[in-house]
């Protein structure tokens, strides 16, 4: 074992770069808050991916982008190739059900997708088992981490940028009282409406992330969507004031007083 | 912390989204889904809740942009985004006159919602077919106090004029109690 520590210590951002820059090959483990998540590297590319136990197959891949339906997934669980990657994406490319293009597609997605969920997490277990990498039956891709490494740090800005609207995840939701808003027509994506299924006094957000096998990031994401769409509010502790990023914004009310805060407003865009 | 907010709307694909990221110093938080409906599919995405921008004036006060989303079958959202703006400013793409009707009919509504002072942002003016600011006016059937401006929603310094212009306006209506 060559590298073991917390992500408290050690940041993803920083492990990537290190093996990015020492062009190191061998296989990083992260036991994260709720899953366990392995990314496998030749050279300082990355090249394979695993969340969970399941994760990383061929078809659990194909299955997470959508490329195979629920039943077709279970009909290819039971074909001899389906135990080794190769034979299998061979198998769909001479059944001209997918191209080699889309399942390398497919790779990189998914590859990326957990990369940008490993940047999230903030606490963890990792170790770097240097050398090791994934068995010969599975599909392998090369993608460079400097890219990867800028956009993940371009998501953690934006995460901060969530974390200071939604602060604390130990508050509970509640659908707001609004008689007069026309909600039924509301267009909700899967994850907003599995968030929005657990919505209850009960359920803290973080219980509803931990259900839903949500990142912090995607839970606070999803919630502000929902918060500034007026479909829920925060349902704070009793005696606990409203975080001030919260608070409802006032209408401004036009006094001459307040002709000065136009102007710094004003100012401000001036020298943008 | 005191915040304050400007709503910023318009028809669908008139350049909303694009105007407050120019402008925005955080990466815009976005609600953009994949159009369903055929005849919506001028673009690959829409905004179906509202997007997000902000500008930090200092410790005490930040300006939210918050932009509406552009399809009618959201319009619901219209009247919960116009809660305490300061004002709005309606983006109007000057290259497809077939939805210069429906700028009008928003700019009325979000008139109704908030008597409060706006801007029209003639967008998309660097496209050859671009109808001049002029024409627009006519079109919109803008009375002469309204501002149009010409704009280009991915130029941060048009966008700045356009939140420059507004802020005047909104700052003439203190200083004389206008509230035309």
């Amino acid at each position: 074992m060559a590298l073991q520590g917390n992500l408290r210590d050690f940041s993803v951002t920083k492990l990537l770069n290190l093996i990015h820059i020492a062009k190191k090959s061998g296989t990083l483990t992260i036991q994260g808050p709720n899953e366990l998540a392995s990314l496998a590297f030749l050279d300082g590319k990355l090249i394979y991916g695993q969340r969970g136990d399941e994760g990383g197959r061929l078809i659990s891949i194909l299955r997470y982008n959508h490329l195979l339906t629920e039943e077709q997934a279970a009909t290819l669980q039971t074909r001899p190739e389906a135990a080794n990657d190769k034979e299998l994406g061979l198998l769909l490319i001479h059944a001209n059900y997918l191209t080699q293009q889309a399942i390398l597609q497919s790779l990189h997605k998914y590859l990326n997708d957990l990369v940008f969920r490993l940047f999230t997490w903030n606490e963890g277990i990792f170790q770097f088992y240097l050398g090791i990498l994934p068995p010969d039956d599975r599909i392998t891709v090369r993608i460079d981490l400097e890219n990867l490494i800028m956009e993940g740090a371009r998501r953690m800005r934006e995460f901060e940028q969530l974390q200071e609207e939604i602060p604390n995840l130990d508050y509970a939701l509640k659908f707001t009282d609004r008689p007069d808003a026309r909600l039924r027509n509301i267009n909700l994506s899967v994850e907003e409406w599995r968030v929005v299924s657990y919505i209850s006094p009960k359920n803290t957000m973080r219980q509803i992330a931990r259900a839903n096998r949500l990142s912090e990031i995607e839970l606070r994401r999803i919630v502000y969507g929902l918060i500034q769409a007026g479909v829920v509010e925060i349902l704070l502790p009793e005696g606990l004031p409203p975080p001030p990023s919260l608070a409802k914004i006032q209408p401004m009310p036009k006094t001459p007083e307040q002709a000065g805060l136009i102007k710094r407003l004003a100012d401000r865009i001036r020298s943008l | 912390m005191q915040t304050v907010k400007m709503v910023v709307t318009g028809p669908f694909n008139s350049g909303k989204t694009a105007f407050i990221r120019s402008i925005s110093e955080i990466e815009v938080v976005s609600t953009e889904r994949k159009i369903s409906l055929e005849v919506e599919k001028v673009k690959e995405t829409t905004t179906v809740a509202m997007d997000f921008g902000r500008i930090t004036v200092d410790d005490d006060l930040v300006l939210y942009l918050f932009g509406t989303p552009g399809q009618k079958r959201f319009d619901f959202m219209w009247e919960i985004l116009s809660e305490g703006m300061l004002g709005f400013v309606v983006i109007v793409d000057s290259s497809r006159p077939e939805t210069f009707r429906e700028a009008r009919f928003i700019l009325d509504t979000f008139r109704a919602y908030a008597p409060t002072p706006y801007v029209v942002a003639a967008n998309k003016q660097d496209a050859p077919e671009a109808w001049p600011v002029d024409d627009l006016r006519i079109a919109l059937k803008l009375d002469p106090s309204v501002k149009c401006i010409p704009c280009v929603a991915n130029d941060k310094e048009k966008v700045k004029v356009i939140l420059l212009e507004l802020l005047g306006g909104i700052l003439q209506e203190i200083e004389t109690g206008d509230k035309s």
